[in-house]
């Protein structure tokens, strides 16, 4: 007698792939994570091109939180003695009254070291003193700050920003970053892969380059990569350089807490006529960003302890998310520099 | 039009859904049946809208014709006609004139004693469209989130949807849907290939059977799935396909919203080597 080969009912490929189909439709299903909640959309271009910004309300709800406000500090008149008379070695806030001096002090330590207090920056024996490296940090900060509210207006408007934006209550602001030159790996011909295929919290989770940061946001190499006509003709930009942009893009829309579509009608990227106006406040904060790393932060690598460098020895830089921390305008929107003129802010009409 | 000696025998009356005798007849080769009627109101309609839409438009341009869904203001409630209220009137119709048509193709089914798999198949596509233009928008809560129709206008929609999860191949379901088409594509060719290469041998020698064809695929990857079984694998993988864009496009938005390449961040933090 031959034996039966028929298969048994549940072995047919209809079964099989209805079992599958069924397991694996669940297993996208069951996850955490997924929106209960509707979303809410609001529309950032004509009807139909979905350029549409989608929020979770228990996002949103979260945010609103994190950017509570600190308690305000007193105003201070700008008439009186001047710091400079009062105080010995004031280097940066020269132009303001003793009062002034003293409600900036006042604020940096709720702002920045609430729980270290004066001490943090200063020798409590002789405030005067340079020798902890915290207080020349710091003096660069201020400059910083005043210089971002001066100077970087197509970028901060009258909104401005204070010691607040980035720290937090945080001696270090939450959001730094360093230099990151990937795991190690070996030369030669290995070590071609273009830092590609390392997911992280700077490039989202991609598998694009995990560092666009030092390339792109501490340098004047050029960001743009669309080419400029429609077919083939000379080389354009090498698909390195493509992700590495697409990279800086999505560290972006993490920091803000926005999809590509905010800025841009991906249609046409490069295109300005075709881009939102928030491009132009974010191209200006790229060249922002890119400034005050060069200027500011790097050159103070020689001023911090090893224990505050990266990796390779640099110091520590900022990016989007230093200061917009998920929303797409910092402490959302509220100006706090406008009751700090001390900080170079627009006063309060 | 000419009709050949044995196709009579398959016009048969009857197995009609709706309607009775009144639509059993047929117009040339075409049969009409209360479907068929439905089928051509529900086009004639919608496409008069799409033209009147064009006339109302910028452009009559075909790439650049665009008749663009509501702002999404106006949630789930009707826009002013020239407002997006044509792009929904254009909707049913083409829900209508889509599922007419299907509906037509189970009547022809019936008539000839075959099964509803031509019927079925189709119905994919149109889950597929109204899973775009109905479900998702009646689950994101408004209908601006249809898609436009116009050739470009549709593409621009598609591009501009996808960056709004910043990139758009890190989602599972799409990932799966592409794999499909791809697929899909490939058993066609290689399908098509086979019955070719069996019924043309070469000028002068016979024509090869279906037991060449699977000893071709046997001697080379060990295994053929047989002259029925490759037509329900391409079903499968066609449907797959379809079903997976659907499903793909349903999660974004409704049920993900942030960027897809952070979905995967369940895989990264596995506990093997996070």
């Amino acid at each position: 007698m031959k034996p039966d080969l028929t298969l048994p009912k549940y072995l047919s490929l209809g079964y099989i792939a209805a079992v599958t189909g069924i397991l694996v439709t669940v297993a996208v299903f069951i996850k955490l994570g997924w929106v209960v909640e509707r979303a809410h959309i609001t529309q950032n271009g004509y009807r139909g091109t979905a350029m549409d910004q989608i929020k979770r309300p228990e996002v949103e709800r979260m945010l609103k939180l994190a950017n509570a406000l600190p308690d305000p500090i007193d105003k201070a008149s700008p008439d009186g003695d001047k710091a400079t008379a009062v105080y010995s070695n004031v280097q940066v806030l020269k132009d303001l009254s003793a009062d002034q001096f003293n409600r900036v002090m006042l604020s940096i330590t709720e702002w920045v070291a609430p729980e270290q207090g004066c001490a943090y920056c200063h020798n409590v024996e002789n405030l005067a003193d340079d020798s902890l490296y915290t207080k020349k940090v710091a003096r660069k900060m201020l400059e910083m700050t005043r210089h971002i509210n001066t100077d970087w207006k197509p970028h901060v408007a009258a909104t401005g920003v204070t010691c607040y934006t980035c720290h937090r209550g945080n001696p270090v602001p939450a959001n730094i970053w360093y230099t990151n030159p990937g795991p190690t790996r070996a030369a030669g011909f290995a070590a071609t892969n273009d830092g590609l295929g390392h997911p992280n919290a700077i490039n989202g989770s991609t598998s694009l380059q995990g560092d666009p940061l030092t390339p792109l946001l501490d340098s004047k190499a050029p960001i743009r990569v669309a080419a400029t006509q429609a077919l083939p003709g000379a080389y354009g930009a090498p698909i390195q350089t493509t992700e590495q942009t697409y990279s800086l893009m999505i560290h972006m829309s993490d920091s803000l807490g926005v999809n590509c579509t905010f800025c841009h009608n991906s249609r046409s990227f490069s295109n300005w006529s075709e881009s939102t106006p928030q491009r132009v406040t974010a191209w200006h904060g790229i060249q922002m960003a890119r400034e005050l790393n060069m200027t500011y932060l790097d050159p103070l690598k020689g001023v911090f302890p090893a224990n505050r460098l990266g990796v390779t020895g640099d110091a520590p830089k900022l990016d989007c998310a230093t200061c917009h921390q998920g929303v797409n305008k910092p402490l959302l929107g509220v100006s706090m520099a406008k009751d700090y003129p001390e900080l170079g802010g627009v006063p309060a009409p | 039009m000419a009709m050949l000696s044995f196709e009579r025998k398959y016009r048969v009356r009857g197995g009609t859904l709706v309607g009775g005798d009144l639509f059993d007849f047929w117009v040339g080769p075409f049969y009409v049946g209360f479907f068929g009627v439905t089928t051509a109101i529900f086009t004639a309609l919608g496409v008069a809208l799409i033209v009147y839409g064009a006339a109302i438009g910028p452009t009559w341009n075909i790439w650049q014709i665009n008749i663009a869904p509501p702002d999404i203001k106006y949630g789930l409630g009707f826009a002013p006609l020239k407002e997006g209220g044509l792009w929904q009137v254009i909707t049913i119709c083409a829900v209508g004139a889509f599922v007419s048509w299907a509906l037509r193709e189970v009547e022809i089914c019936r008539k000839l004693g075959i099964g509803y798999h031509v019927p079925v198949a189709f119905s994919m596509a149109i889950f597929a469209y109204v899973t775009l233009v109905v479900f998702r928008p009646i689950l994101m809560g408004a209908w601006g989130h249809g898609f436009p129709y116009g050739i470009l206008s549709h593409l621009d929609w598609v591009s501009n949807t996808g960056y709004q999860y910043l990139h758009f191949h890190y989602n599972p379901a799409h990932m799966l849907a592409i794999s499909f088409f791809f697929t899909t594509t490939f058993a066609l060719a290689l399908h098509g290939a086979l019955v070719l290469s069996a019924t043309n041998p070469g000028k002068g020698k016979e024509v090869k059977t279906p037991e060449h064809e699977d000893t071709f695929f046997r001697d080379a990857i060990g295994y053929s799935i047989g002259t029925l079984g490759i037509h329900r694998l391409g079903l499968f993988l066609a449907l797959s396909a379809v079903f997976w864009s659907a499903v793909c496009i349903i999660i974004s938005g409704p049920f993900w919203t942030r960027g897809w390449p952070e979905w995967w961040n369940w895989w990264l933090n596995l506990p093997v080597w996070r």
